[in-house]
């Protein structure tokens, strides 16, 4: 038998995890939008992107499977997010230096 | 005994098939993450005007639309649990409700799209007239990111409806499901999307 066929070796979790990561997705959805309400300035949109982050990063590690995928997996999603994350920051170095924030 | 080998072979690589099925989500990334950068260089430019603009989105809807994709993201993951333990009859019900909350998901947006059309604010339309740059480029990134978005879930509902077949008929069991965990990645790709679009289109103040 190939090894490929038998990847799924390692224990699920069970339906009861899945429903507390959803309660945590909803939850903190709950507090963005709580949040925008009040006047953060421009700390705003920083509280909302790391909000964003921590729910998405439970939807990959989670729902994805990431958190129990072999590190081939985790490595290639890093690259990935590495390459994005650096066209990110070097146009906001450019945006900030063109438009400064007020 | 070459017969036999030949039947006991089963092409089959869950392994390359999710990472295949990565490779495609990472080019989806670079696709939205295009769009989230001109985003961003446009909000640097009109930061008043996007706040004037997203006051008039309504974000009762927004936050509906998140839960229910939230929601459907979860039943999926149910969904492909239920099928490892061989529950196939409450996997397709989980898989159902996924694919209801995802139509009522476009529902809301097309009665959402609809309201702004009315109003006149659509490329070329009376109100976009009236609107300063920064507000019409607003509009424009809003329909542009929202309708590709509602084009994903589209096809992630009919890649899930596919998927519906497959367990029913018995080609996707407990022991041989990597095409509905494909369908699920793809789901909740879509999912962490609309996590990033709700707060930057719909919660600015």
């Amino acid at each position: 038998m190939s090894d490929n066929t038998n990847t799924h070796t390692h224990e699920h979790p069970g339906y009861g995890l899945y429903i507390l990561v959803w309660a945590g997705l909803v939850g903190l959805t709950t507090i963005t939008v709580a949040l925008a309400g009040f006047n953060l300035a421009s700390l705003t949109v920083v509280v909302a992107m790391a909000i964003a982050v921590i729910k998405s990063l439970l939807v990959t590690n989670y729902f994805m499977h990431v958190r129990t995928d072999s590190a081939v997996f985790k490595i290639f999603i890093f690259v990935c997010l590495a390459i994005f994350l650096t066209m990110i920051v070097l146009t906001f170095f450019d945006l900030t230096y063109r438009f400064p924030l007020k | 005994m070459s017969n036999e080998a030949a039947v006991a072979h089963v092409h089959r690589d869950d392994e390359g098939s999710k990472m295949g099925m990565w490779l495609f989500l990472f080019t989806e990334l670079l696709l939205f993450g295009g769009m989230f950068i001109l985003y961003a260089s446009y909000r640097f430019m009109y930061p008043d005007n996007f706040k004037v603009a997203a006051m008039r989105l309504d974000t009762l809807i927004g936050a509906v639309n998140t839960i229910l994709l939230l929601t459907s993201s979860l039943t999926v993951v149910l969904a492909i649990t239920a099928l490892r333990r061989n529950q196939k009859t409450f996997s397709l019900y989980l898989l159902g409700f996924t694919v209801v909350a995802g139509g009522a998901f476009l529902v809301n947006k097309f009665f959402e799209w609809s309201a702004k059309i009315h109003h006149g604010i659509y490329p070329k339309g009376p109100e976009m007239a009236n609107l300063s740059d920064g507000e019409s480029v607003f509009y424009g990134l809003y329909y542009v990111m929202t309708g590709l978005h509602a084009l994903h879930i589209i096809v992630g509902l009919a890649f899930i409806i596919f998927m519906m077949v497959f367990i029913a008929r018995g080609k996707q069991t407990g022991d041989n499901c990597q095409k509905l965990e494909n369908a699920g990645l793809y789901w909740h790709l879509v999912d962490i999307i609309w996590i990033f679009l709700f707060p930057l289109f719909y919660l600015i103040h």
